[in-house]
């Protein structure tokens, strides 16, 4: 089953195939190669399949939101992509490399060519703000403690905090001055792809769209990748050009593809899964029964 | 519900009470199989990434402050009450016996071997595999643990191998204290309180306890210290999640420790007895 899901409007995704095994497969309109592919990615921790068959490819410069609700893997899926969690079956290709194939030092440096913005942060609690943000250039690479506090200040600018922040300890800060500090660290090494995890989940609408804007400033600022988490349907509009919703494997049919739309967030509103619809709006359904009857989430 | 689910469901019988009781038991060993297993991965990590590349100075450092300085007050002063408690429970008897000057040597001997290395490696156990796990484990609960291998710092060699140096290389210090502070505590206590004439109690002590009797102790402290530093930060790895995870993996660091501690230390006796009566038959010492 083959369905057009992105609209004429200069998206780089043109087509979207549904095959027979549930596969989505997207296909990017230039001749590059994908920054980053998962081919036949399935994830199972125990008994429980997270993922299963995973096929997607993410174009170089592009800003892909991965949507669904709770527990339908994508935060797995994610990362999957920077090999914190290994594929059960399936490989992942980043810039055309395996990381299966890939040995330790390898596979290390591939990872600071990601910057990883987690969703409560991540902040070391036993160092300050600044140690947080110069940790990853220290660990990468031998520089002046001139050049590293050059850095750390200017990154820190760039995500709007003050210089007295540098010395303060993580729990001293709100939640939204975690995640700007959390994105200023992984913007420091200047990442090749910024990974975000649930950017805006338990902040305030205000803050939640500060950190849209820093989203879409960081993609002015640099040519960078994104991959964007998130249950946030206005975050998603805002900041992705590509949308991919993900749905529990475990409330599927056996032939059912885990990734019911891969589009442009425009054509959300109008997707022809009913379960895309009800997510983006934000309509319980048929869930409702489920609960009430204990049978699953 | 789809229809397979359904069907899943549907065809799921009643287990019988012997067959859920090989189910949990079947269970239990292959989680302990696993867990062997993997603790031995990790400290073959460890071991790799300490015989490779050590950690920086400044990592290292903070942990033998936590480890060492901060643990220095609570092994002397609970070394102390042992030793007095030592002299407190032996006097009647010896006493008796009209042995009282003998008391030195059997509170020195006991210090020594057996309840200097314990006692610091159950100070430690508790004050820092405890802490150590709950740490680690808060670090895991809260990505921080997964942040580091993103930003390509491999979390064993940034924190596992400096609080494990920070174990074995501080716990024969503590050790020490604890040996000194317990023999100062029996003293005081015989000499001072029960009025045990002190040349002849100095005497004893001295002979009661030979420069092997010492070394053992250290010996087995630094086993006592690696124990400690594995299962305390494997447990904080592997932690579950949330605050009952951080507190169940702190928990279990503390009883895991404190159990193997007193394997290792059977184990341990049993080898250096062996050793030290194949040098010395006549049960001499090198003092």
């Amino acid at each position: 089953m083959n369905e057009v899901s992105a609209s004429d409007d200069g998206d780089e995704i043109s087509e979207v195939n549904h095959s027979d095994e549930g596969v989505v497969e997207t296909q990017t309109s230039d001749d590059e190669k994908p920054l980053i592919e998962a081919r036949d990615v399935s994830v199972v921790f125990d008994d429980q399949v997270v993922l299963q068959e995973i096929n997607l490819q993410i174009a170089r410069g592009q800003t892909v939101a991965i949507i669904g609700e709770s527990g339908c893997g994508k935060t797995v899926f994610m990362k999957t992509l920077v090999g914190l969690v290994q594929p059960t079956r399936g490989e992942i290709y980043f810039d055309g490399e395996g990381l299966h194939h890939m040995g330790y030092s390898e596979l290390t440096q591939t990872r600071r060519r990601f910057g990883f913005v987690f969703q409560n942060a991540a902040l070391f609690d036993s160092m300050s703000v600044f140690e947080n943000v110069a940790f990853p250039l220290r660990q990468s690479e031998v520089v002046s403690e001139t050049v590293v506090d050059e850095r750390v200040m200017q990154h820190l600018a760039e995500v709007g905090l003050p210089r007295n922040v540098a010395y303060k300890r993580p729990a001293e800060l709100s939640g939204g001055m975690r995640k700007r500090v959390g994105l200023a660290r992984a913007l420091i090494l200047k990442p090749e792809v910024v990974v975000y995890d649930e950017p805006t989940t338990g902040l305030d609408p205000i803050m939640s769209d500060v950190i849209n804007e820093l989203i879409l400033d960081t993609r002015r600022r640099y040519p960078v990748t994104s991959v964007v988490v998130t249950h946030d349907m206005h975050t998603a509009r805002k900041v992705a050009d590509r949308v991919l919703m993900f749905y529990p494997r475990a409330r599927l049919n056996e032939n059912e593809s885990q990734v019911l739309f891969d589009g442009p967030p425009s054509s959300l509103e109008h997707a022809e899964d009913r379960r895309v619809r009800q997510f983006v709006r934000g309509e319980a359904g048929e869930r409702l029964t489920e609960l009430a009857h204990g049978l699953s989430g | 519900m789809s229809d397979s689910a359904k069907s899943l469901y549907s065809s799921q019988k009643p287990e019988s009470a012997f067959v859920r009781w090989v189910n949990q038991w079947g269970s239990a060993v292959v989680d302990g199989i696993t867990t062997i297993g993997d603790m031995t991965l990790f400290s073959w990590k460890m071991l790799k990434w300490l015989f490779t590349r050590l950690p920086c100075r400044g990592t290292v450092l903070v942990n033998f402050y936590q480890v060492g300085a901060l643990s220095l007050p609570v092994v002397a002063l609970t070394g102390t009450f042992i030793g007095m408690v030592l002299a407190v429970q032996s006097y009647a008897q010896f006493h008796a016996i009209g042995l009282d000057s003998r008391l030195g040597a059997v509170i020195n001997s006991t210090l020594v071997k057996e309840l200097g290395p314990v006692l610091a490696a159950t100070m430690l156990a508790g004050r820092v595999g405890g802490a150590m796990a709950a740490v680690l484990g808060t670090m895991r609960v809260t990505e921080q643990i997964d942040a580091l291998t993103a930003m390509g710092a491999d979390p064993i060699h940034y924190l596992v191998v400096p609080r494990f140096l920070a174990c074995i290389l501080l716990i024969p210090s503590l050790t020490i204290m604890a040996d000194f502070m317990g023999i100062v505590g029996g003293y005081f206590y015989s000499v001072i309180i029960l009025g045990i004439d002190h040349a002849a109690y100095l005497n004893h002590s001295r002979d009661g306890v030979t420069g092997f009797d010492l070394f053992s102790g250290i010996f087995k402290s630094v086993f006592f210290g690696s124990t400690i530093a594995i299962v305390s930060c494997y447990r904080g790895f592997n932690c579950e999640p949330g605050a009952e995870g951080v507190g169940k993996a702190a928990t279990t660091a503390f009883v895991y420790s404190f159990v193997l501690i007193l394997a290792v230390d059977l184990f341990l006796t049993i080898v250096m007895n062996s050793i030290y009566y194949t040098i010395y038959p006549n049960g001499s010492s090198f003092l």
